[in-house]
């Protein structure tokens, strides 16, 4: 059986955090110099009491009423998170509950990052390939500024809140196409928020600064921006052939690239290295940032608000970081 | 690969700064504009402009141009 996508929609939280409220709160980081490179000028931020599963809830509801699908029809959940409301019982269990999907479902949770939708997707498409459900309901949702320590100003003007649903089904308007998967564990301590968890349970807030002004701490979200930046340069112009060489196409038979929206100077330099031309390289950044396993879904929601796509165009998924983990996949949207 | 084109190349990822004074001594992180922006976008110019892939700790151990010099240099020719 084969899986298609069959509706995408997606939530963000009511608050926002604007360049102007972070240059009012670090006046020496030049926010609007910096914001321009990395392409983005807002970004929606949880609120104190809103936690990343409620957000998915909404995006699901959001699912729900705007293309017109009853809970009942339900018969998966797969939750992408990385911030789980408990150790145990399973997030998505509890989703299940909120959103009165039948107890006949599977429910599980799985925790990656900006890699995470593509593999939702091809979790997803074993689960119909395999006969196992029909009606998988996909959600991502990450409230990563709740990891942000309050000085960390590069990391607070990168991450958006956000979450996407998206329901994987025997049919729908695009097919799923062939995986590339990657995993590089020794990158792990390049994107890490280390404490907390069972290595090490107890938090030490104590702030260090990262050399280039940033605070944060062993409790917080730990990123090392030129490392990661150096990890995508080399793995993401493989993983691009790889994607396109499983699919058995060429380059120039991709209609629509869409990566996971890191940030858009590291987007612009993949792009040139990887020579794809500008219009067909989708970025929707500016309003979100970057808002980790939920910006392919978004992205790819907007692309298709944006202009009328033609019957059998092909699409290229890609997402990578955190872990580090990669993969992509190619959609191609039906024929009339 | 000649260092007075790198220090050039190397000097055009500032943007407000007056790098003109820039040598090879110099120590580039001694400024207000240096920042993690900066460091990437060094990155990607040695990236486009010598195929070399600096990772952050090539940046973060060095002090002046010629050590970043030095390491493309060696990295080049692997």
């Amino acid at each position: 059986m084969q899986a298609f996508i069959k509706a995408v929609s997606y939530y963000l939280p009511q608050q926002r955090l604007t360049n102007l409220t972070l240059s009012a709160l670090f006046p020496e980081w030049g926010v609007e110099k910096i914001a321009n490179k990395i392409g983005i000028d807002t970004r929606h931020i949880a609120a104190e009491d809103e936690f990343a599963s409620d957000m998915a809830v909404a995006a699901a509801q959001k699912l729900f009423v705007e293309h017109n699908i009853a809970p009942t029809e339900i018969d998966f959940i797969l939750y992408c998170t990385q911030s789980p409301d408990y150790f145990l019982p399973t997030t998505a269990c509890i989703i299940q509950d909120k959103l009165r999907i039948p107890v006949k479902a599977g429910a599980l949770d799985f925790n990656l990052g900006c890699s995470g939708y593509i593999y939702g997707l091809a979790l997803a498409k074993g689960l119909v390939a395999a006969g196992i459900a029909k009606n998988i309901l996909l959600l991502t949702s990450e409230t990563y500024s709740k990891f942000i320590h309050p000085g960390d100003k590069r990391n607070r003007t990168i991450f958006g809140d956000a979450a996407a649903a998206t329901l994987v089904s025997t049919d729908g308007f695009a097919g799923i196409g062939e995986f590339e998967l990657g995993t590089d564990g020794k990158g792990a301590e390049n994107l890490i928020v280390k404490q907390g968890a069972i290595r090490y349970p107890s938090k030490n807030a104590d702030s260090v600064n990262d050399g280039y002004g940033n605070e944060q701490s062993p409790g917080h979200l730990h990123m090392d921006g030129p490392e990661i930046f150096a990890f995508t340069s080399k793995a993401v112009p493989s993983l691009i052939a790889d994607t396109l060489f499983k699919n058995n196409l060429d380059k120039t038979d991709i209609d629509q690239f869409i990566l996971h929206q890191a940030n858009q100077f590291l987007l612009e330099h993949l792009r040139k290295k990887i020579e794809i031309p500008a219009e067909k390289f989708y970025i929707y950044m500016a309003n979100v940032g970057n808002t980790v396993s939920s910006s392919v879904p978004i992205a790819l929601s907007e692309a298709m608000n944006e202009r009328k796509v033609r019957p059998a165009e092909k699409w290229l998924l890609a997402g990578f970081g955190v872990g580090y983990s990669w993969g992509g996949t190619v959609i191609t949207f039906n024929k009339p | 690969m000649n260092i007075e084109k790198f220090i050039q190349e190397f000097t055009e990822q500032f943007d407000d700064l007056d790098t003109s004074t820039f040598t090879a001594e110099t120590l580039f992180k001694e400024n207000d504009e240096w920042s993690s922006m900066t460091a990437l976008s060094i990155i990607a110019m040695v990236d486009d402009s010598y195929k070399v892939r600096l990772t952050g700790d090539d940046v973060r151990n060095s002090k002046t141009i010629q050590d970043i010099y030095d390491i493309v240099l060696a990295k080049s020719k692997l």
